[in-house]
């Protein structure tokens, strides 16, 4: 699985090898504590020795998770969203901050970052089309073989639901505060949110 | 699942967030993870030496003996590490496989001794990686083979033939193994014996002998001595004959063995014989029959019975037939190319030899091949020119291919060997694998089928439930999470089929109310995966109606009688061995019921819906039979 890997981190480690701010401006820049932030870089770095996270990379581990379909689509908006700088790699760095924001945020910070991940053109509104890619990619993800069957229009409707909930103002998106609202009215997500907790 | 894999796991639930605001229904439980999360050193002892390492590393390999709770059994209280009396020299390669993820096979190691410490710490060897495999499987088919000569050398000498096998077999091993008994062999080299004397017959009946007396001429022997010849021939003829018609007679599989190589060389071997016998003494066919006893000396061939090394030289040229089909190929084109330039170059010359294509052809063979017989040589300035260049494109022409297929021979010889071995193990290689990403897509199936996704307490989850890892049990409550996100679950193949099957059934017969009747009521009282697994069983004889799938749903709907309960109730104890299947939170004596009544529909021509009431104690009569509900169980556990 890693042999195309290591040619492309090869490649990369003779331009590129990220090493990361040390642990102490880490630990003051996300809600990790040292022990926490050195079992993360250790199985970090021993995926990726030299440092970043091509897309690529991203989508092949991802993609191990759901074998039963195919995840790239929505890994890909989940590098993405992880990729704050926008230069196509993810570095220790963003790694850590994106895990802690979900992991150890706030509510309004992990809606904020859910918020982003929905909004794949960054213009700070979420539309019917964006809305529609992202939920074709997760149901992507669950395969051909679902029970019930997947009918093709199953995301679309999924959407309109969303839409039904989220947007307030009816005007066809759903902004950063309507969404914020909408979720934190919503008592079974916000207890789901708290799952998520202990994951590291 | 990879060993990196394992790192990421959490970052994937961490992503999972995302999934929060679009889910139509609250997120499961994450499973506890009682265990202390801090990463903690692990010292492993073997045989005095000490290797340390992370206890996530050895994590990452669940299902191997030092990543699982197997390793508990060798940890040893008073020095506060594991202790392994294994190879340390070995180990090293195994705590690496931990570390990187690869195996590497050392080739200095003995291939049985690296195989068996594999076997012990339960790391099955395909996942060594490419750039070992080659040199690990090339020692472990030596190895093999060595094995397998040894074993054959024994057992060609052992004898251990069943005591029951008919004479018929036993003759047919005498004749593939002459070595297994006294007959046999006295048999085997009999007829080698006369193979040899016939060849020698063949050869000799033409030599010159001394002219009787009173003539000039030579005469070769057999026509001198022809009836000694004759006697000679017949006799040859008669053993090969009855041996060939004792191998037909013993052979397992005689249109086999009437197509194998051995028996056409037997049978052109004494066919011309019994022509000569047959065809009447004719001036005109005797050239034909002159021509059938050339095929006497086919003969020989049927020493490659007697000769491992004929056998081999036969099969290799066999096997080297495309490299010696280019190089005929090739030569053909020049000894075309020249014999057509030396034609027209010599066309003009009076009396030439050259007379045509054709004719020119053994000129540029002769040439081409160096021999050079000097019975045809061009005349002219130009003809000398093209002889020339014709023989220095001989000599590269023939000396190019010829080593190379000389090396094939041995390469191809050793390779045919181990080509159909090295087949079969890539084949389970290949299956090894799929098997092992089966595996973790059938996990989760497996595991949700296990009753894992109940939120229950830790108290009632069954013990196979128990016994994954903690990697598995999170990544199982990812795909659980995905599930609850978009409302529709995972299931393997053969389900998705069946359910499409039952969906057209339903829209074909128009009786689709009843199914989504039986779906609404079944959803109503029981969770979704009985009355998938009623569905299922609908479908599992092909010949079930709707009428029963209808009885299930009354069966269902009705409320049981005590006295049925009761007879369910004892039936339950033997389904309760099987109860993983059933775990339900339903009623399971409705459930019970209704799989009791599945089989006996398919008896009868199932058209029209059997009347439920008449038909149920009928069937719990038969349901009292213990092996009726073993039947049971097993459609139900489809």
């Amino acid at each position: 699985m890693l042999s195309s890997d290591k040619v492309d981190d090869e490649l990369e480690m003779t331009m590129v090898c990220h090493r990361p701010e040390g642990l102490e401006q880490l630990e003051a820049q996300t809600n990790f504590n040292k022990r926490e932030l050195q079992v993360l870089y250790r199985g970090f770095k021993n995926e990726c020795p030299s440092g970043v996270v091509n897309e690529e990379t991203f989508k092949h581990i991802y993609a191990q998770f759901f074998p039963h379909g195919d995840a790239s689509t929505y890994a890909h908006y989940l590098f993405n969203a992880f990729d704050s700088a926008h230069n196509g790699s993810i570095k220790f760095e963003d790694f850590v901050m994106g895990l802690s924001i979900l992991l150890r945020g706030s509510v309004r910070e992990k809606l904020q970052w859910t918020f982003n991940l929905y909004d794949i053109n960054r213009d700070g509104y979420i539309n019917k089309e964006e809305m529609t890619e992202i939920v074709r990619a997760i149901y992507d993800m669950m395969g051909k073989y679902t029970y019930p069957a997947l009918r093709g229009d199953v995301p679309q409707q999924h959407v309109e639901a969303f839409f039904q909930k989220m947007d307030r103002n009816k005007d066809g998106v759903v902004t950063l505060e309507e969404f914020i609202l909408a979720c934190q009215e919503d008592e079974n997500m916000m207890r789901s949110l708290q799952l998520f907790e202990n994951v590291i | 699942m990879a060993a990196g894999v394992a790192t990421w796991l959490p970052f994937a639930r961490a992503a999972a967030v995302g999934w929060l605001p679009l889910a139509k229904k609250s997120m499961p439980k994450p499973p506890v993870d009682k265990k202390s999360r801090n990463d903690e050193i692990l010292f492993v002892n073997v045989s005095g030496l000490r290797f340390q390492t992370w206890k996530n590393t050895l994590d990452r390999y669940p299902d191997t003996l030092l990543g699982s709770s197997e390793k508990e059994f060798f940890y040893n209280e008073d020095t506060q590490e594991y202790f392994f009396d294994r190879d340390p020299e070995m180990f090293r390669h195994i705590l690496n496989f931990y570390r990187t993820g690869k195996l590497h096979y050392p080739r200095h190691e003995c291939i049985q001794a690296f195989d068996e410490e594999l076997a012990f710490y339960g790391i099955v060897p395909e996942i060594i990686g490419d750039c070992c495999m080659e040199e690990y499987r090339d020692r472990k088919k030596e190895n093999q083979e060595r094995l397998a000569e040894d074993t054959e050398a024994e057992m060609a000498t052992d004898i251990p033939l069943p005591p029951d096998s008919t004479s018929r077999e036993r003759l047919w091993r005498a004749f593939e193994n002459p070595h297994t008994s006294t007959m046999a062999l006295v048999f085997y080299y009999v007829t080698g014996f006369f193979i040899a004397v016939s060849v020698i017959a063949n050869v000799v009946e033409t030599v010159p002998c001394r002219p009787p007396k009173g003539s000039v001429k030579d005469l070769p022997c057999g026509e001198k001595y022809s009836l000694a010849f004759f006697c000679m021939d017949t006799a040859c003829v008669l053993i090969f004959t009855f041996e060939y018609l004792m191998r037909l007679f013993a052979a397992p599989s005689r249109c086999k063995f009437m197509r194998s190589v051995m028996s056409v060389i037997d049978v052109v071997a004494i066919m011309p014989y019994y022509i000569g016998l047959v065809m009447p003494e004719n001036e005109d066919v005797s050239g034909a029959f002159v021509t059938l006893r050339v095929f006497r000396v086919f003969r020989i061939f049927k020493f490659s019975r007697h000769s491992q090394g004929l056998r081999i030289l036969g099969y290799t040229l066999k096997s080297c037939a495309s490299e010696l089909g280019f190089l005929l190929f090739s030569l053909t084109m020049a000894i075309i190319i020249f014999a057509t330039v030396m034609y027209y170059a010599e066309k003009g010359t009076k009396g030439t030899n050259f007379t045509s294509i054709p004719a020119s052809f053994w000129y540029t063979i002769v040439t081409m091949t160096t021999l050079g017989y000097g019975d045809m040589v061009p005349n002219t300035i130009a003809g000398k020119i093209f002889g020339s260049i014709c023989s220095l494109s001989g000599v590269l022409v023939i000396a190019l291919p010829v080593p190379v297929i000389v090396s094939n021979f041995s390469r191809i010889y050793h390779q045919n060997q181990r080509a159909d071995k090295m087949r079969a193990q890539q084949k389970v290689r290949l299956a090894r694998i799929r098997l092992a990403k089966k595996g973790t897509t059938n996990a989760f199936l497996q595991y949700k089928e296990d009753g894992g996704l109940q939120d229950r307490d830790s108290d009632s989850t069954a013990l196979c439930v128990k016994n994954r890892s903690s990697f598995e049990h999170q990544h199982h409550h990812l795909l659980h999470c995905l599930e609850k996100t978009t409302n529709h679950e995972f299931t393997d193949e053969l389900t998705y089929s069946e359910v499409c099957m039952t969906e057209s059934v339903g829209y074909r017969t128009s009786r689709s109310t009843s199914l989504s009747s039986q779906q609404g009521l079944s959803s109503s009282c029981c969770p979704r995966r009985p009355k998938r697994r009623a569905i299922r069983l609908a479908n599992s004889t092909v010949s079930v109606s709707r009428g029963s799938v209808q009885e299930l749903d009354m069966l269902h709907v009705q409320k049981v009688a005590h006295q049925r309960l009761s007879v369910c109730a004892s039936s339950r104890s033997s389904l309760n061995a099987r109860s993983e299947d059933l775990k339900l939170n339903c009623d399971d004596r409705d459930f019970t019921a209704a799989i009791i009544s599945i089989p006996t529909p398919p008896a009868n021509t199932p058209d029209e819906s059997l009347p439920p009431s008449p038909a149920v104690p009928g069937i719990l009569r038969n349901s009292r039979s213990g092996s009726f509900t073993h039947e049971t169980v097993k459609i139900s556990s489809l």
